[in-house]
């Protein structure tokens, strides 16, 4: 049994680093500029200076480093909070943990705060925004023995209106410059140019990555519920700070340098656990691979779809994201 | 110093109401003890304060002679495990269920079960009977199957002490009688103290060496001693507001509790007349 869910959960990672390949070199290709799979290593390799070498190592493998760090980030964030709360709704953009994190995103823009900390202040405005809202969902929660689920998701959706007004307020009352500003990076995208930000996120989210798997044993014993895992000896309330932490630090990282990107948290992780069963141990990578994949496809979508006019991936994750969001729910049991 | 359990004056508070006041006992090894008390009277509480869940407002309590406190709650999940009232209906394997009662044991950098922890969990999966469902996923298992694997999770956590809140409250007879039997012939095959919370106070009767009997009026005990000591008919008024006969088992020469109800005392009225 046990040599057979090694095997199976070999296999499992295997196809879905394939995929991810296959995915990544797809978005290598396809652009405003077509380029073919076979002279890509020549364009790598004697091309330098050339258009195509700069569109393919300027423009496409920053997009494509960026999207898979964030798809990964947000749906290992989605994993990690699904486990805690024993929902499968429960994702970074449903519990208004995006929204809180992009308040503190164009708090950061309107103030500069970039101007006088530095580059850092978009991922530290983000997380800051994100931990605020988790630990006031929590907290206007937790005072029922049990969490309520459905309380907690309207905690989250109303959360996520009011920062979302509050960013509409701001939005209201800021000059034109920043307006804009705001507007083009809140609409969820990968076009990033600043390579310090898609490093910190490429390493932020493995780092998350590597940190989520000190937890992924308390995180199977919590799906039993918190009395159980407690009486297996976790400690369920430091676990969960830990965890909440976390999420909130991945939310973070990825809505300050890609806007919000609704839904990916939600149903990678619900399909994965479908595949590879709830098994934290290799549900967290898993989520995290497919996640990586998913965003990258997104984004090839987002780019072709109406091209030469490219939309927001945002836009493409939000669509089949609520779609596939309606379907869970109106699926008879959703259990974890 | 030989007790598994020992609770000294251990008092609860709940929002300023009183819930235990003043709970001292302790437990042999091997002894199956049960606590009844009627609905409110703090039962689950007391479970729950002896598996670190909640923090006492005052009073001590030691497996093995150590202050629960001190330890972690890794190091009592070693030494105590507790089977609750249902199991979640999550969608894991009976196999992976049972195999997460060894997480107290594993090792800091550990990542996979050892071949160890795999032959206990198929060990306690066949002591209870549920090997043959070891595949099949918790949630379309029956609940008195699943009440089964918590027990089986339970054991192989191969605790000193065995607590169980109201395990067969959701069964019917047979899986009630099977899961008694179970535990009680745990029990003496592997020296287990069992502390169980039992709402039917005949089956309390039928299988406990002692009785806690909780006292919800002032949250104390109102008495501890064997099932014939503390079943009376006095006993049962006092702390349950309620009329009883109590008359020996014919098979067990247990106590056994007959309800007195106002419809019965009114045709013994009609056929005296």
């Amino acid at each position: 049994m046990k040599q057979n869910k090694i095997k199976y959960w070999s296999i499992l990672l295997i196809l879905l680093m394939v995929i991810l390949i296959l995915v990544s070199l797809l978005s290598l290709c396809v652009g405003s500029a077509g380029i073919q799979l076979k002279n890509i290593p020549d364009i790598l390799l004697h091309g330098k200076g050339s258009a195509d070498h700069s569109i393919l190592l300027g423009i496409r493998l920053p997009r494509i480093v960026l999207g898979l760090s964030i798809g990964g980030a947000l749906s290992l964030a989605g994993a990690l909070l699904q486990g805690i709360f024993k929902n499968p709704l429960v994702e970074p953009y449903t519990l208004g943990i995006s929204g809180g994190a992009s308040l503190g995103v164009c708090i950061n823009i309107l103030f500069k705060f970039y101007g006088k900390i530095g580059i850092i202040a978009y991922p530290l405005s983000g997380f800051l925004g994100a931990s605020l809202v988790i630990f006031l969902v929590y907290s206007l929660n937790n005072k029922a023995r049990d969490i309520q689920s459905n309380r907690m998701l309207l905690t989250g959706v109303m959360i996520s209106y009011v920062a979302s007004s509050l960013v509409m307020l701001l939005m209201a009352i800021s000059k034109s410059d920043d307006l804009q500003n705001i507007v083009l990076w809140i609409m969820g995208s990968l076009d990033e140019p600043n390579t310090i930000l898609i490093k910190m996120a490429l390493f932020g989210s493995l780092a998350g990555l590597v940190v989520s798997y000190f937890f992924c044993f308390d995180l199977n014993a919590l799906l039993l519920g918190e009395d159980e895992a407690a009486n297996l000896g976790v400690n369920t309330t430091r676990t969960k700070k830990y965890l909440f932490i976390l999420a909130s630090f991945l939310t973070g990282l990825s809505v300050s340098v890609a806007g919000i990107i609704m839904f990916a948290g939600l149903i990678v992780p619900h399909f994965m656990r479908m595949i590879a069963g709830p098994d934290h141990r290799i549900l967290l990578i898993s989520s995290f691979l497919a996640g990586a994949a998913f965003l990258v496809l997104c984004d090839v979508i987002a780019r072709v779809i109406i091209s030469p006019l490219e939309l927001p991936v945002g836009v493409i994750t939000g669509i089949i994201g609520g779609i596939i969001f309606i379907w869970a729910l109106s699926r008879k049991q959703v259990t974890l | 110093m030989n007790h598994t359990l020992t609770i000294e004056n251990l008092s609860f508070r709940y929002n300023k109401e009183m819930i235990l006041k003043d709970i001292s006992f302790s437990t042999d090894p091997g002894e199956f003890i049960s606590i009844i008390g009627p609905n409110g009277s703090g039962k689950t509480t007391l479970i729950k304060i002896i598996s670190k869940i909640n923090k006492p407002e005052k009073g001590n309590i030691y497996i093995k002679g150590n202050n629960i406190q001190k330890m972690s709650n890794r190091q009592l999940a070693r030494h105590i495990a507790v089977v609750m009232q249902s199991v979640d209906p999550v969608a894991m394997s009976v196999e992976e269920y049972v195999l997460l009662g060894r997480l107290p044991f594993f090792k800091k950098y550990q990542f996979f079960e050892t071949a160890k922890d795999i032959a206990l969990a198929h060990k306690y999966m066949k002591l209870t009977g549920i090997l043959k469902l070891k595949d099949a996923p918790i949630n379309k298992i029956s609940g008195g199957e699943r009440q089964l694997a918590a027990i089986a999770r339970a054991l192989t956590q191969e605790p000193m002490l065995l607590i169980l809140d109201e395990p067969t409250s959701h069964l019917d007879i047979t899986h009630q009688i099977q899961i008694l039997e179970l535990i009680s012939s745990l029990k003496k095959t592997l020296c287990l103290t069992v502390l169980i919370v039992l709402h039917d106070l005949n089956l309390a009767a039928e299988y406990s060496d002692r009785l806690v009997l909780l006292n919800g009026k002032n949250g104390e005990i109102y008495q501890t001693g064997t099932c014939e000591q503390v079943l009376s008919e006095e006993s049962i008024q006092e702390v349950y507001d309620t009329k009883v006969r109590i008359q020996r088992n014919p098979v067990s020469k247990r106590p056994c509790i007959f309800l007195v109800t106002q419809n019965a005392l009114n045709k013994k009225e009609n056929h005296i007349l």
